[in-house]
């Protein structure tokens, strides 16, 4: 999705990660070391790798939870100096949704903060409890709600403040197999709809073929960086089990494979 | 119990699977009836009565002497100047107490340099009992009702501002990301986040200083006053009046039960929200 001249909504520029060690017998781990990443505008990046190779460290440091200790971090052409709602979130963890909000409250949490009238908080709360289909539960309490429900919140919460970018850390990984599915395509909806640039953490390798333009592949850790960018050259919406989709599945498998064995050997 | 509803074999329709057969019978649930504690009242009054005849009323009255102890000082009013006094001290000192505590503790939970000051005195104080402080507080402050209600404010601090730090400092880091990702400043994830997400613990410490404020009044009392339910058992003591030793101990659990199930009502507004136990 490379256009020429026009600047990468998302870049990492040789990028390492050390976190320094916390207590006396700790030692420093090197997570990431020269992660070269460009996403385009627009694009839905997935990102796959071996457990514990680096893969939300990547995220937080796009999200601006975290510094790097080397190289750069751009957003939009200007280096990230924190958190901002331009970079909305969907966490891996329904932690991350305010218990004590109703699912209306949580999903207006962003517009609140940046003081919309109270017509427009409205308007954008129906709109994205309608596209995610949670309009006949939106005066409950997140404790009140199943898994996957929890992860529908945390996306039109994510989608109300109409970030240009969404960062997505395994966020249907916790999810049964029927609702994940349901999940994937609502998703694919949403961003064909709203065409804004995804950053997408998965293990699930045919999750990020059904969603992927691209989809990077890492290394595993540690000093963990980006191993391959591969195109999804697959027409939408995809579909499963075509050939195409199954030779790019089993290169994929076979490319994690090669790194996790790496790793238990090293 | 396997294969229950094989009751009918054959014919029954595919009925969802026993759900209907192993439904509990609705049991009455005694633990739920209001007659209970009713009940338990009146056999400890009957096991009172009876222990009360197995000895003398100066080690044991029997309840008649104490009620009639409660019918003396309600008549003269004095009971009631008691209980007030007592009231007054506990609620001031406690309010004061938690109003100071709980931005306190917020911010102590919240901010490692305030914690790394405040951490060597806490580790020391939490081990002496405020009541250890009467005698202090009545060289400091007088014998009035500044040293007592400071005592109490003293008590109430210290247990909502350690709850309540605690929970600042556990508030789940994944949401103040989440409102940081939604544009919230320092400010408004202050206000937004770590308050209500501390809500919980502070509930927990404004109870169980509640609690604690009735022992340190009763102790205070005991050293210097001319009033409360303290000062009623222990003048009571001096002269062996053990009726209304009695008196004052009860009143005491009334005056507590009181207390909480007002602020447990209070509190119930918010309970669910916050999802606290009351
Ligand atoms: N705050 C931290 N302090 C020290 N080490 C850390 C910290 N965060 C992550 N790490 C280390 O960095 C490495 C990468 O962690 P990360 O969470 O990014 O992996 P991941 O690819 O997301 O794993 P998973 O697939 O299991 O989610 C791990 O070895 C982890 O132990
Ligand atoms: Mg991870």
């Amino acid at each position: 999705m490379g256009r020429e001249g026009a600047v990468a909504a998302i870049q990492m520029q040789r990028v390492g990660k050390r976190f320094e060690p916390r207590h006396a017998d700790g030692l420093a781990y090197e997570a990431l070391a020269g992660v070269d990443l460009a996403i385009g505008e627009g694009e839905f990046l997935c990102v796959l790798g071996p457990t514990g190779c680096g893969k939300s460290t990547v995220m937080h440091l796009v999200a601006g939870f975290e510094t790097p200790t080397e190289g750069r971090v751009l957003v939009a052409g200007k280096p990230v100096s924190g958190p901002g709602a331009d970079r909305g979130m969907v966490f891996q963890n329904d932690r991350a949704l305010f218990p004590w909000l109703t699912v209306d409250q949580n999903v207006a949490f962003g517009l609140e903060v940046a003081h919309r009238t109270p017509a427009a908080v409205r308007a954008a709360v129906d709109s994205n409890l309608e596209l995610v289909g949670l309009t006949g539960h939106r005066t409950k309490f997140p404790r009140e709600l199943s898994g996957g429900m929890k992860q529908r919140v945390q996306i039109a919460r994510a989608l109300a403040t109409d970030p240009a970018i969404l960062l997505m850390d395994e966020p249907f990984a916790a999810l049964d197999a029927q609702t994940r599915r349901r999940m994937q395509e609502e998703l694919g909806r949403i961003w064909a709809v709203s065409r804004k640039t995804v950053l997408f953490i998965t293990h699930d390798i045919g999750e990020a073929i059904w969603l992927g333009d691209r989809i990077a592949v890492m290394t595993h850790g540690p000093a963990a960086r980006i191993k391959e960018v591969i195109d999804v050259d697959l027409p939408r919406p995809r579909q499963n089990m075509t050939p195409g989709f199954v030779s790019l599945y089993n290169t994929l498998d076979a490319s994690i494979r090669a790194e996790s064995e790496a790793m238990h050997n090293a | 119990m396997p294969d229950q509803d094989r009751a009918h074999p054959g014919n029954a329709p595919a009925s969802p699977p026993a759900a209907s057969q192993q439904r509990p019978r609705p049991a009455r649930d005694l633990t739920r009836s209001p007659w209970v504690p009713v009940l338990v009242v009146l056999a400890s009054l009957i096991l009172w009565e009876l222990a009360a005849r197995l000895t003398i009323p100066i080690l044991l009255p029997p309840p008649a002497d104490v009620a009639e102890a409660f019918w003396k000082s309600a008549k003269d009013g004095s009971l009631f100047r008691h209980i007030g006094a007592s009231y007054f001290r506990i609620l001031t000192g406690w309010f004061v107490g938690c109003v100071i505590a709980i931005p306190f503790g917020i911010l102590a939970g919240r901010l490692k340099w305030v914690r790394a000051v405040l951490d060597p005195f806490i580790e020391f104080f939490r081990f002496i009992p405020p009541i250890a402080f009467v005698t202090l507080f009545m060289i400091w402050f007088g014998l009035g009702e500044v040293s007592k209600v400071g005592l109490i404010v003293y008590t109430a601090f210290f247990t909502t501002f350690l709850s309540t730090m605690a929970g600042a400092m556990g508030v789940e880091i994944e949401r103040i990301r989440a409102a940081q990702c939604l544009g919230a400043s320092p400010r408004q994830v202050f206000f937004r986040v770590i308050v209500p997400g501390t809500v919980p613990h502070i509930v927990t410490g404004v109870r169980l200083s509640l609690g604690l404020a009735f022992m340190t009044v009763v102790a205070a009392e005991f050293i210097a006053a001319e009033s409360g339910v303290g000062y009623l058992i222990f003048s009571a003591r001096l002269f062996a009046q053990t009726d209304f030793v009695f008196l004052g101990i009860l009143v005491l659990g009334v005056m507590g039960f009181v207390a909480n199930s007002i602020l447990k009502r209070l509190l119930a507004r918010i309970a669910y929200r916050y999802d606290v136990n009351l």
